[in-house]
């Protein structure tokens, strides 16, 4: 075991050869490092579509903005996607190929995404791409990767209402998110009213109509109000006010970017202390990472309903993190998106190994299934509808920015991009 | 919506939601004022005024974390240490853009509208390459955090006193300076008659760089203030800029007053909308108002009058 822990996600649930049937410890302590041999897998054999993978290395495309605005998202990442490649390298490759990767930047905008992704799938013909942060990048990419039969995998939580089979959806779809941590709070912490807030585009609208459908049809309490702010809006003082006037029991906050900033510091001025509760507010939208810019004491006290924090104590977290900052320096902070994209090159190696092929069609067929014990956030599991079975937690913001997780689901949760009675 | 409140309750939250108002207001006043300078007194539409702002949220966080280290038993005082260092960094930026930039421009206002919009890009990633990709988050002092409690109900927070107390300075001090200061009387020459002005021995290039500077440190003292409401990151002057562009073109460009009276009316407005209506509609309805009213007085609601 102690073998096991020294090297962060090591070893990987389940590959072509089953080598889960022996024990995961043993397993990795045995064949993990030594790792599949090239010579096994003849290229000829496991590339017959023309792609970038040569006897020696595999090349997959990184994807993500590193300049504009959401390079302040998307940057943990890459550094992720990069830590995950250079683990899996040293443990021997995929197949016994050593993977490179090229980097392109979306640069925030969407049509360069999508150029980007031609890019990637025409010209480098690399075998699988991990990218894209915000719904419109995935979005806009999604036809590049259908025509040209590219295989994306996508880290960030989001609204759900889509199942590509070239992409798999490393984060949680909205139910994933929210279902779970609305009975947690009505459970434990007997709410009876909400008050619904978000930023006004497509992710907090559909994740709020969920949240509304389940409180008010399946938990049978009470929505008092749901508005929306325009992307970037700084000023929050009316909203606050109007929820001191409503008295919810639980704000239930979707703002995302600099927005997010300005709610939290004037929330905190406008007297609202969160940690007394009155009213706790919930939010699916603040990871460690955002909380950096925040600032700690203004949103102490408040719950996030996540599947990871850097908190959580597990051998495989801890291992994760310590190499993490090991690569990226101590004082980085790793949010929910973060440890999913972390996820991508993982389940792309495990599912290449179960096809025992780089070819497309075949690590697309082997990809249900897939599992991985070594995750950061424990035990997931690819569903065939290319989603992640996982867990949902919530954690309580403490003042140092980072989260004590306080509640987590008994068993995974299944991903349902599509929930009947939600729409 | 008021159903089942009692009559001081409503009273509480209408004071509050006033507040909240004038707050937003203050926010307004601050942030348009050295772009009405800029841009009314020079014509020069300064498309990176947002990240003049923001170099001073980032003076201010700096000086926060020197402070923090060096100074600790100072730490109640840093922020206003902060201001008048964020108001010389980004005046002498804006000076040294003026030199550099701008001056070149003045018989092109359209390309100064270029120039300024590539130099906020590339302020933008200058801030990205020094401070990193991710929002700072600026730590005030204990005592301007939280909120007055003025009775039961009402809570004022104190950082909406600060800024409207320092908009209040800020709004004086340049309303003195442009009305009765030698500077002042020269900047309102240039303006009116360039020429003229030259001719009777004003330096028109030395008080165009001092306007330019005046104007940018005040975006600097605006930025350092936001930092006890927004974010402080790479491209957070985005966030201020459409909303301080339109109050700055509905006042009219060319006047201070015209300036204050736009903010007051677009805050007022606003606030009022946001608390019946939701927030997006709240803005919708106010930009629909502001262009309704730009269509039938294009000036704006205050303008000087010059013979051209």
């Amino acid at each position: 075991m102690k073998d096991r822990d020294n090297r962060p996600g090591g070893a990987m649930g389940m590959t072509r050869r089953g080598l889960m049937m022996g024990g995961a410890a043993l397993t990795a302590a045995l064949f993990a490092p030594k790792g599949l041999r090239a010579q096994d897998f003849p290229t000829s054999v496991v590339n017959t579509t023309g792609l970038a993978v040569t006897d020696t290395t595999a090349t997959v495309g990184i994807l993500h903005s590193v300049s504009g605005t959401m390079s302040i998202s998307e940057t943990g990442s890459v550094q992720a996607e990069k830590l995950a490649i250079a683990q899996i390298n040293a443990m021997g490759g995929v197949l016994g190929r050593q993977i490179d990767f090229i980097q392109e930047d979306g640069a925030s905008d969407w049509p360069t995404f999508a150029e980007k992704a031609r890019k990637l799938l025409v010209s480098d013909k690399v075998p699988a791409v991990m990218g894209c942060w915000t719904s419109a990048s995935r979005k806009a990419v999604l036809p590049v990767f259908e025509q040209h039969n590219g295989f994306l995998y996508y880290p960030t939580f989001y609204e759900g209402l889509e199942q590509s089979p070239n992409v798999i959806y490393t984060g949680q779809e909205a139910t994933q998110q929210i279902i779970a941590g609305l009975d947690w709070v009505a459970r434990e912490k007997g709410a009876k009213s909400f008050y619904l807030l978000g930023s006004d585009y497509i992710w907090p609208r559909t994740s709020n109509k969920i949240a509304r459908k389940h409180i008010e049809d399946k938990l049978g309490l009470e929505v008092l109000g749901e508005e929306y702010y325009p992307l970037g809006h700084t000023q929050f003082n009316s909203v606050i006010n109007k929820i001191k006037l409503r008295k919810p029991d639980v704000i239930y906050a979707i703002v995302v970017g600099g927005s997010n900033v300005a709610f939290y510091k004037q929330l905190n001025a406008a007297g609202i202390d969160l940690t007394k509760e009155k009213p706790l507010l919930l939010t699916i939208s603040v990871t460690e990472d955002e909380i950096d810019g925040i600032g700690g004491e203004n949103i102490v006290g408040a719950y996030a309903c996540m599947k990871y924090f850097q908190s959580l104590d597990n051998p495989n977290n801890l291992a994760f993190v310590k190499a993490f900052k090991e690569m990226w320096g101590a004082d980085v902070v790793i949010g929910d998106v973060t440890q999913a994209a972390y996820l991508g090159p993982w389940l792309w190696k495990a599912a290449v190994e179960r096809a025992g092929s780089f070819d497309v069609d075949k690590v697309r067929a082997a990809s249900p299934g897939i599992e991985l014990t070594t995750a950061p956030e424990g035990y997931v599991k690819v569903h065939e509808n290319h989603h992640l079975w996982s867990k949902t937690r919530v954690g309580r913001a403490r003042p140092d920015g980072q989260y004590d997780v306080v509640f987590e689901t008994a068993d995974l949760v299944e991903p349902d991009p599509f929930p009947a009675g939600y729409q | 919506m008021f159903d089942g409140y009692t009559a001081t309750e409503l009273g509480a939250i209408f004071a509050m939601q006033g507040f909240a108002g004038l707050i937003l207001f203050s926010v307004y006043v601050l942030m348009a004022l050295g772009l009405a300078i800029i841009f009314g007194q020079m014509g020069v539409i300064n498309m990176a005024h947002g990240e003049f702002m923001i170099l001073g949220a980032y003076v201010t966080w700096m000086t926060s974390q020197v402070f923090g280290t060096y100074l600790p038993g100072l730490y109640d005082i840093y922020f206003f240490v902060a201001l008048i260092l964020a108001f010389l960094a980004s005046g002498a930026l804006g000076m040294a853009t003026e030199w550099l930039l701008i001056r070149h421009l003045y018989k092109r206002p359209l390309d100064t509208l270029l120039a300024t919009w590539g130099l906020s890009l590339i302020l933008q990633q200058v801030y990205r390459s020094t401070f990193g990709q991710r929002e700072v988050g600026v730590s005030l002092p204990d005592w301007m955090m939280g909120s007055l409690p003025l009775t039961d109900m009402i809570e004022v927070p104190i950082n909406g006193l600060l800024v409207m107390t320092l908009t209040l300075i800020i709004a004086l001090t340049v309303g003195a300076m442009m009305y009765r200061s030698g500077w002042g009387l020269k900047v309102r020459a240039v303006v009116l008659n360039r020429p003229m002005a030259g001719a009777v021995g004003i330096d028109t290039e030395r008080t165009d760089r001092m306007t330019f500077g005046v104007g940018c440190g005040i975006a600097g003292i605006a930025g350092a203030a936001f930092t006890m409401i927004g974010s402080t990151g790479p491209t957070a002057g985005q966030l201020y800029i459409v909303d301080t562009f339109l109050v700055v073109v509905f006042g009219g460009a060319a006047s201070l007053l015209g300036t204050i009276a736009s903010a007051f009316s677009i805050s007022q407005v606003q606030s009022f909308l946001e608390f019946f209506l939701s927030g997006s509609m709240a803005k919708v309805l106010t930009l629909l108002a502001v262009v309704g009213i730009l269509m039938l007085r294009p000036q704006g609601l205050f303008s000087v009058k010059v013979r051209k």
